[in-house]
């Protein structure tokens, strides 16, 4: 199997703190990966160490190459990373926003290209952001912002997509809209790489990786007893999963029984 | 610019005795014209660098004076001023030129200052505070020399209101050229701003060099701030307003803001300067104060207005420092 992206990180540091202390992962080729774990297991350190954003003694390999070899502007065309809550740009429409994805793809002076416009019309059709393209950030809800910011991710068109927390803000159909969207780019290939927070939507994905205080609980396929042993076990047992049908759900256990 | 050339102490007659009148004449062309030409310069530049400045610190509250420029264009003048006992309100050519000079590599070396203390540009919030540290050191400096030769008072007041009074073809020259260049690599690099809009991680995900690209935005930056200091001493305001009041009208991309809020600043600047020549002629008054006023009056008026205000609201709420 060919590694998509791979990493061997002994530590990353946030502000003096050992965030991440030796988390070794392969994730191959044209799969779907979600990171899950509890608040401050250092997922987001992870992603951004995976994107070659952040300072961590280790390795990090895209295509097994050592990222940081790769100039930035060819590394961006191939990873693209989507941070969590991403403020600002209020006064940028919803098109502008999209097409800074396109940055890594323009030379300094160029003027978007034909080809740069017809990507970031799919992308914002596929988020379903394509209506309001002219509205300005700052006058749309944080859910259809959301989907304007994965549009300026998508319309990089990188083989590596990064994505912290995507969906938090999406209302229940636009996060089917995402999981088709996601399904839809690992069938042509790409490798995708998602914290997520919805255990169910997370077990959707190929493979599960389960982090907790910086280390690598689990990794696995997501239809295996043992993900999900080892999923309920770093939430302390605080959820259980259940078989629905074809998928598996994550429900909450509650610590006292229901009064009566 | 007509307005500009007819307003003054001896009255509007001037412009039409010009023709006949070689006292007129000069009193026109030597003194109105340029002062009326150097407020458009000036107030480009500093609504320039008060549109590079918003973007580069992710912050509607930023403005051109941010990194220490105008502390140290101060502490340069009172120095000068102090050294050499003169007012600038009657000194010679080569007076003023020294004085100019004095902001100049205040403004410059304040700004180097900055840098140093928060050890080069890598971090936004470190080159926030040092500028702020700056100021302060820099501030009681000015209040010291000040304090210990008292004459220079009545010239350093008038220098930290602010005058176009001072500017003649010469200066006029050095701030277009100034503001040429900045606006040139301004428009190169405003792409880099749009990007910041969206945060300094992503901006880098995008393959945004980020060290480099700021260290020459705020070179720009400091350019055009210190030649606008130098030339008119600090006119408040108008770097801070500018952007703002060309976002309240139309939400654009960078490129336009920068050339939009270049051209706001010198539509500002030129009318409080016509208006503080007018207004108590034949005195005038400082023209700081009525950049302040008109800036400051009319940004409040469109919070006020509701639509737009909400935006600018917004925009300071979660702009905090």
């Amino acid at each position: 199997m060919i590694n998509g992206i791979s990493c061997n990180i002994i530590s990353a540091k946030l502000g003096g703190v050992d965030v991440l202390c030796g988390v070794s992962a392969n994730f191959p080729v044209g799969k779907w990966t979600a990171i899950i774990g509890p608040n401050g297991a250092g997922k987001s350190t992870l992603l951004k160490s995976l994107a070659g954003l952040l300072k961590y003694v280790g390795d990090v390999t895209v295509e097994d190459v050592d990222i940081k070899k790769i100039p930035a502007r060819i590394k961006a065309k191939k990873v693209a990373w989507l941070g969590q809550n991403e403020g600002g740009a209020d006064d940028l429409c919803a098109y502008d926003v999209a097409m800074l994805g396109r940055l890594p793809h323009q030379g300094w002076l160029a003027l978007p290209s034909d080809l740069d416009r017809q990507a970031v019309e799919r992308a914002l059709r596929q988020t379903q952001a394509w209506d309001w393209r002219l509205r300005p950030l700052g006058s749309l809800s944080g859910g259809e912002r959301q989907r304007v910011l994965l549009a300026r991710m998508l319309a990089v068109e990188a083989k590596i997509l990064l994505m912290d927390e995507p969906i938090t803000n999406l209302d229940p159909p636009h996060q089917t809209d995402w999981l088709d969207t996601v399904q839809h780019l690992v069938g042509n290939g790409t490798t995708v790489i998602s914290v997520l927070h919805e255990v169910t939507l997370a077990l959707r994905a190929d493979s599960l990786l389960v982090l907790d205080k910086g280390q690598v609980r689990h990794h696995g396929p997501c239809t295996e007893p043992a993900t999900h042993a080892a999923i309920v076990a770093v939430f302390d047992q605080r959820i259980e999963i259940v078989k629905v049908g074809d998928a598996y759900v994550a429900l909450p256990r509650l610590s006292l029984p229901v009064a009566q | 610019m007509l307005l500009g050339a007819g307003v003054g102490s001896t009255g509007f007659s001037a412009v039409w005795r010009a023709w006949d009148d070689p006292m007129a004449a000069r009193i026109v062309w030597e003194i109105r014209l340029p002062r009326s030409f150097g407020a458009w310069a000036a107030g480009g530049l500093l609504g320039f660098a008060g549109a590079v400045a918003q973007g580069l610190f992710r912050n509607p509250l930023a403005d051109p004076y941010l990194l220490g420029s105008a502390s140290g264009a101060s502490v340069g003048v009172a120095l000068a001023l102090a050294i050499t006992g003169l007012n600038p309100m009657a000194s010679q050519w080569v007076a003023r030129l020294g004085l100019t000079g004095a902001a100049f590599v205040g403004a410059v070396l304040a700004v180097l200052l900055t840098l140093l203390l928060a050890k080069g540009v890598g971090h936004t919030f470190r080159l926030l505070l040092a500028g702020v540290v700056v100021g302060v050191v820099l501030g009681a400096a000015t209040s010291m020399i000040t304090l210990l030769s008292p004459e220079i008072l009545q010239a350093m007041q008038a220098y930290m209101l602010g005058s176009t009074g001072f500017v003649g073809w010469a200066a006029c020259a050095i701030m277009l050229i100034v503001l040429g260049v900045c606006l040139t690599v301004g428009t190169l690099l405003s792409r880099v701003l749009d990007g910041l809009s969206l945060g300094e991680t992503t901006a880098r995900s995008l393959g945004l060099q980020m060290p480099v690209l700021r260290a020459a935005l705020i070179l720009v930056l400091s350019l055009a701030t210190g030649t606008a200091v130098a030339q008119t001493g600090l006119i408040a305001f108008v770097g801070l307003a500018a952007p703002h009041l060309v976002r309240a009208l139309i939400k654009v991309r960078y490129s336009v803001l920068i050339l939009l809020s270049c051209l706001m600043g010198a539509v500002l600047l030129s009318a409080a300067d016509v208006l503080a020549r007018w207004l108590i002629a034949p005195q005038e008054l400082p023209v700081g104060v009525l950049t302040a006023l008109l800036g400051g009056g009319y940004l409040l008026w469109l919070m006020h207005k509701g639509k737009a205000g909400g935006s600018i609201r917004s925009q300071t709420s979660s702009g905090s420092l």
